[in-house]
């Protein structure tokens, strides 16, 4: 069974329907690729799987034992604040649920499990602020991971990073997806990266969504216009 | 310097002063950090000038004002956060407007029932000798309240105050926390009102925060500094009121200022 389904689902950002009937599923293990362009929902549709917002229309469901709070979310680095007084312990450690004030032995374990696959442990005592955007974008993604087992969600991942920091980022998600069989349900604008890596595609956009394989995107109308598509095969 | 200090404290009214203001700033500062972070830090403002509305109808009409003015303040936040989360005005304007809405019917009452007295100068600037023993007692319930409430929910205050939208996809109920810093917050500036006065008591939210941000990197220890930095300057604006007969309140925000302005400038040594 999908780990989240969306049937004939519609959603609206302050009034306005951005997301229309839109049918898609999650299986276990797949990597989605989801595209569009500004304005086009994406962030609205992010919004809608992480149950912050609920649908105008239709229903998300999520498969038995699966609950949207376990999700491993990766923000847009933009909306967090420069400056805020964190180390890199903090932001990973704040992954971890519980009412529990204090880490308990298990969470220690999982918050420094995470920080080393993402190379960051070293730099645990180190405020995240005065970062690398590579390096931060590391340890919000072991934050992601100490909240989730299963599926990770990521809003514009390699968004502001170099180009070599982008496609180190990049074998990080892939990574995670082949050797740690986590789902990833990626945001992006780089069709190159999708295409390459993703099991399926979804491109949103105003007159009618796309939802399928890459290589029938490539075939799709919107897949030639937006440039990774049939004239490049 | 000890000889001259020490019987400050054989008066009770300076005892009192001392006690409450030490809570109080101790609450204040470890609510500040989340609050200056959210860029709440006005609500802390607007608060304490409901507080001095508040205060002085219940003076005018001889009721306890503690009794009076902490469920008001306490619904102001609360009226507050939900306004100016719900968008149809401004956070800021929004403020502004109750602030001085609140002064201007704090005012009238005042002005209405005994006259612009010194009153009217110990609600808005403070005064030493404002605390009774009953004030004492609720001041230290409150403040414990405050305390344990902030160490429970640390783990939570970290995370919706670094990323709410992350700690309510983890399915954190981020609306609750911020009532309850709300909450939190408008006990703390109603006691520490009557000592700080209106005018003045946001200043123990913000100073110790931004403070401590200049030279701590983490979260952690912003926090702790903060405490620090709030107890300490309180106490030496206390003293020093005593010593130069100078207003308590601005004794203390002084102390703040002198104290942020040396931990700026460590801050900048450190790093260049």
């Amino acid at each position: 069974m999908a780990l989240i389904t969306c049937d004939n689902v519609s959603f609206a950002y302050e009034g306005h329907v951005v997301v229309k009937d839109l049918s898609l599923s999650i299986e276990p293990g797949e990597y989605l690729c989801i595209l569009g362009e500004n304005g086009s929902g994406k962030s609205t549709l992010v919004k809608g799987l992480l149950g912050l917002l609920s649908p105008i229309k239709g229903k998300v469901t999520y498969q038995d034992g699966f609950r949207h709070t376990e999700i491993g979310y990766l923000p847009q680095r933009a909306e967090l604040q420069k400056d805020f007084p964190a180390s890199v312990w903090e932001v990973a450690a704040s992954g971890c649920r519980g009412m529990n004030p204090l880490l308990n032995r298990a969470q220690r374990l999982l918050v420094r499990e995470k920080l080393q696959l993402m190379g960051m442990e070293a730099m645990e005592k180190h405020s995240f602020a005065t970062l690398s955007g590579g390096q931060q974008q590391r340890v919000l993604l072991a934050r992601a991971l100490c909240a989730t087992k299963s599926l990770l969600l990521l809003d514009e991942p390699v968004a502001g990073l170099d180009p070599l920091v982008t496609r180190e980022m990049y074998e990080v998600i892939d990574m995670l997806h082949e050797q740690k069989k986590l789902t990833v349900v990626m945001i992006s604008h780089d069709i190159e990266a999708a295409l390459r890596s993703a099991d399926h595609i979804l491109h949103l956009a105003h007159d009618a969504n796309f939802y399928g394989t890459p290589e029938e995107y490539r075939r799709s109308p919107l897949g030639v216009r937006f440039g990774g598509g049939a004239e490049n095969d | 310097m000890i000889d001259a200090l020490a019987p400050m404290f054989s008066y009770q009214f300076m005892v009192r002063a001392a006690v409450v203001g030490l809570l109080v700033s101790l609450c204040a500062a470890l609510l500040g950090v989340s609050l200056v972070l959210k860029r709440y830090s006005m609500i802390g403002d607007g608060l304490s000038h409901v507080g001095f509305g508040t205060l002085a109808i219940a003076s005018a009409l001889g009721l306890a004002p503690m009794a009076v003015s902490i469920p008001v303040v306490v619904l102001a936040a609360f009226l507050l956060l939900r306004l100016s989360s719900t968008g149809k005005l401004k956070g800021d304007a929004l403020i502004a407007m109750i602030s001085t809405g609140s002064l201007a019917v704090g005012v009238i009452v005042l002005s209405l029932s005994t006259g612009m007295t010194s009153d009217v100068n110990n609600y808005l600037f403070g005064s030493v000798l404002a605390m009774s023993e009953s004030d004492v007692w609720l001041s230290i319930v409150l403040a414990a309240a405050v305390l344990i409430l902030f160490a429970v929910f640390y783990r939570k205050i970290f995370a919706i105050t670094f990323d709410e939208t992350f700690a309510r996809a983890t399915g954190e109920k981020a609306k609750a926390y911020n009532m309850l810093l709300a909450f939190l917050t408008a006990i703390t500036i109603v006691l520490g009102m009557r000592v700080m006065g209106a005018m003045l008591i946001s200043s123990l939210i913000i100073f110790p925060a931004l403070s401590a941000m200049r030279v701590c990197r983490s979260f952690r220890s912003v926090t702790l500094c903060a405490a620090l930095v709030a107890v300490v300057c309180f106490f030496l604006g206390l003293c020093a009121s005593y010593l130069l007969a100078t207003p308590t309140g601005a004794s203390v925000v002084i102390v703040n200022i002198l104290v942020f302005a040396g931990m700026s400038l460590a801050g900048k040594l450190r790093r260049s």
